[in-house]
């Protein structure tokens, strides 16, 4: 396994890492004293701004900018922070392990951040399943304000500052931040058109800052080696402006799933072959790899950069395999996928493509807050058709159908659900039509069902 | 008859109420807590909820049915929820399911005979790495085989509530971690 430092992660493996005493001894809230006590909040944006960290919830906005489009406090106006801790991509499990092991990063990064925006109030907005989640954040909130580092006077400084978790109650669209707000507001979880954005008009009609928990738990680092430093733990030219260490999730067939921290720009090679410890299976290989969470198109290793034009971006990297591309938010672009959320989900040769898309436009279908027309018809319309596909009433013509469907949710729609299914519904066609094309004839054989490959196991591997 | 929460709940749900400028935002977990008491969202909790945050009933049902963990029926004693979504597909969830359908004698959505266990499908449960899982009331279980899912199903009809950790190869196991350790 290489070995890249560990910074945002460094307390994982500590006993009781949770706990304050043992998070304090090992660091935790020094960069929030100085902040607090030494630093203007002028100079913490300016060093986040620095860091160039690009947003882990998915979409890679860089923070210190939508820091800088926080509409100026008006007369009676109060600003917020609301961290978005809804992770429910399918593929990702990342927030999650810092939520469970080290939330006084998170509630430190907080703290940090409250400050620099101007806040005093913050909603952690965590899905009600993470139960464990939720209950070491409160414990972690409890000892915190117990030690004076939340309440009236943090750290001495006349700067109040309050935090609470909000627990959703299972609706994969209130991740997207606009439906986040409403459900935090106690209403139903439906997207809110943008604009206004939420750093204008955000919870409860005020200008609010919505970020990942990733994100915000990077904070604290930024403060501690300044934000140029912080940056530069990313193996891509500084001019890529897209900085430091992040989580990377690798699940599916891999003999090491889990979640593992290394810089900004290392390759899927690398994640699928030294983190993730090679494919689970000796005799089968990589099929296809989804990036960043389901909404992310599907990557394979034959295909290669294009980019010949010495003027591109990415023409250092041109003629090799997809895989061997740095991991970011802008080289992934320039492959027409995405970064996401940075937790890749490995399908080996046994794995029916079909099978993969009907199993993920199910879960869209099942989760569109149907508010558009476009999406709630085209995410039903694309299971169905896959439904027929695989039940063997396919016919080949269907699979043009799967393409006109996605592209007519693309770019219609309030919130960004359609696009991040009609892409990745798109990339799964485009790259492995063949295998469309046959299913739609002959429908899909009995071993095509995901798990085929792994059955025996999951009944014999206790008894070995 | 009227829904009525205990005294230590009610000191809770003014608790909940101050952390928003708005009654209304409390609403989930206000439902949350009621749920907890009862097992389920009844009609007589939706009435309890509108009035105690000043909301009309219609918005509070509103919510209620746009969120899948608000049980709209009473459910058995434990809710098994089986994630079904592609990470835990790709390593056996089907097969879990199929199991647990065989031995609780119920499909998705029903309860078993014995009014013990009620089995839900649940979307990714944001715990990838470790599939097949299964959430069981407040815990996730995980890296599961038939095997050690018995086990835990046998243990929890007896009342005993085996810990997430139990099953959790992250916290404790150097390999899913992370580098370096
Ligand atoms: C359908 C949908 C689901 C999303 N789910 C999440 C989520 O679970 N967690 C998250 O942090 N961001 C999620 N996002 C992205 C958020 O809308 C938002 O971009 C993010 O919280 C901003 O934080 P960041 O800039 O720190 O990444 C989702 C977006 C969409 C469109
Ligand atoms: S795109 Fe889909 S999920 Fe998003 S607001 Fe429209 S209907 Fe709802
Ligand atoms: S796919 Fe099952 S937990 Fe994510």
């Amino acid at each position: 396994m290489p070995s890249y430092q560990n910074i945002l992660s460094n307390r994982y493996t500590l006993a009781r890492s949770w706990t304050l005493e043992v998070a304090e001894r090992a660091g935790a809230y020094q960069q929030a004293r100085k902040a607090l006590t030494s630093m203007t909040p002028d100079q913490i944006k300016a060093e986040v701004k620095a860091a160039n960290i690009r947003g882990r919830g998915g979409a890679g906005f860089p923070a210190g900018m939508k820091w800088g489009f926080l509409a100026p406090k008006k007369e009676g106006q109060e600003v917020y922070l609301v961290i978005n801790a809804d992770e429910g991509e399918p593929g990702t499990f990342k927030d999650r392990t810092i939520m469970e092991k080290d939330p006084h990063r998170l509630i430190e990064g907080c703290i940090i951040a409250m400050y620099a925006i101007g806040a005093h109030k913050c909603w952690i907005y965590v899905r009600c399943e993470l139960v464990l989640s939720i209950a070491r954040l409160e414990a972690a909130i409890r000892e915190a304000h117990a030690r004076g580092f939340l309440g009236a006077r943090p750290f001495g400084k006349e700067h109040a500052l309050d935090i609470h978790v909000h627990p959703g109650a299972g609706a994969y669209i209130c991740g997207e931040e606009t439906s986040l707000l409403n459900s935090l507001e106690g209403k139903r979880g439906e997207p809110r058109l943008k604009p206004p954005f939420p750093a204008v008009k955000g919870a409860f009609g005020m200008p609010t800052i919505v970020n990942n928990v990733e994100t915000i738990s990077a904070v604290p680092d930024v403060v501690a080696m300044g934000g140029e430093a912080w940056s530069n733990i990313s193996l891509l030219p500084p001019e890529m402006k897209d900085g430091g260490t992040r989580l990377y999730g690798i699940s599916g067939h891999v003999k090491r799933p889990g979640v593992y921290e290394a810089p900004v720009g290392i390759t899927m090679r690398e994640l699928i072959y030294d983190f993730g410890g090679g494919m689970l299976h000796p005799d089968r290989k990589l099929k296809g790899v989804i990036p960043g969470g389901s909404s992310t198109p599907v990557l394979r290793e034959q295909d290669k950069v294009e980019a010949k034009d010495p003027k591109h971006p990415l023409n250092k990297w041109h003629g090799k395999s997809h895989l061997d591309l740095p991991m970011a938010v802008d080289t992934y672009r320039g492959i027409g996928t995405m970064l996401g959320t940075c937790c890749a989900i490995v399908m080996d040769t046994s794995v029916s493509m079909v099978e993969a898309s009907r199993n993920l436009m199910k879960f869209y279908a099942h989760e569109s807050c149907g508010q558009c027309t476009p999406c709630r018809e085209g995410t039903g319309w694309l299971a169905n058709v896959l439904d027929q596909i695989a039940a063997g009433k396919g016919k080949p013509s269907d699979v043009d159908l799967l393409v006109d469907i996605s592209n007519n949710m693309m770019g219609n729609t309030i919130c960004a659900l359609a696009d991040g299914t009609a892409m990745p519904m798109l990339a799964f066609v485009r790259k492995f039509r063949k295998e469309f094309l046959e299913a739609a004839e002959k429908g899909l054989p009995q071993s095509a069902r995901l798990d085929e490959a792994i059955r025996s196991q999951l009944v014999r591997r206790e008894a070995a | 008859m009227a829904f009525t929460l205990s005294a230590e709940h009610e000191k809770i749900v003014d608790e909940l109420i101050a952390r928003y400028p708005t009654k209304q935002a409390a609403c989930i977990p206000v439902l949350h807590l009621c749920q907890r008491q009862v097992g389920w969202v009844s009609p007589e909790v939706i009435d309890y909820v509108a009035t105690r945050l000043g909301m009309a009933a219609s918005e509070v049902m509103g919510v209620v049915t746009f969120y899948t963990m608000y049980a709209q029926h009473p459910p058995g004693k434990h809710t098994v929820w089986v994630c079904r979504t592609l990470s835990c597909e790709l390593m056996g969830a089907k097969t879990i399911q199929e199991h647990l359908e065989h031995r609780l004698g119920c499909h998705a959505g029903q309860t078993s005979a014995d009014g013990n266990f009620t089995l839900k499908k649940a979307e990714c449960l944001a715990a990838c790495g470790y599939g097949p899982m299964v959430q069981i009331d407040d815990q996730f279980y995980e890296n599961l085989t038939v095997e050690k899912l018995d086990a835990l199903l046998d243990r929890i009809a007896r009342g005993e509530t085996p810990t997430q950790e139990e099953t959790a190869w992250y916290p404790n196991a150097a390999a899913a971690t992370t580098s370096g350790s």
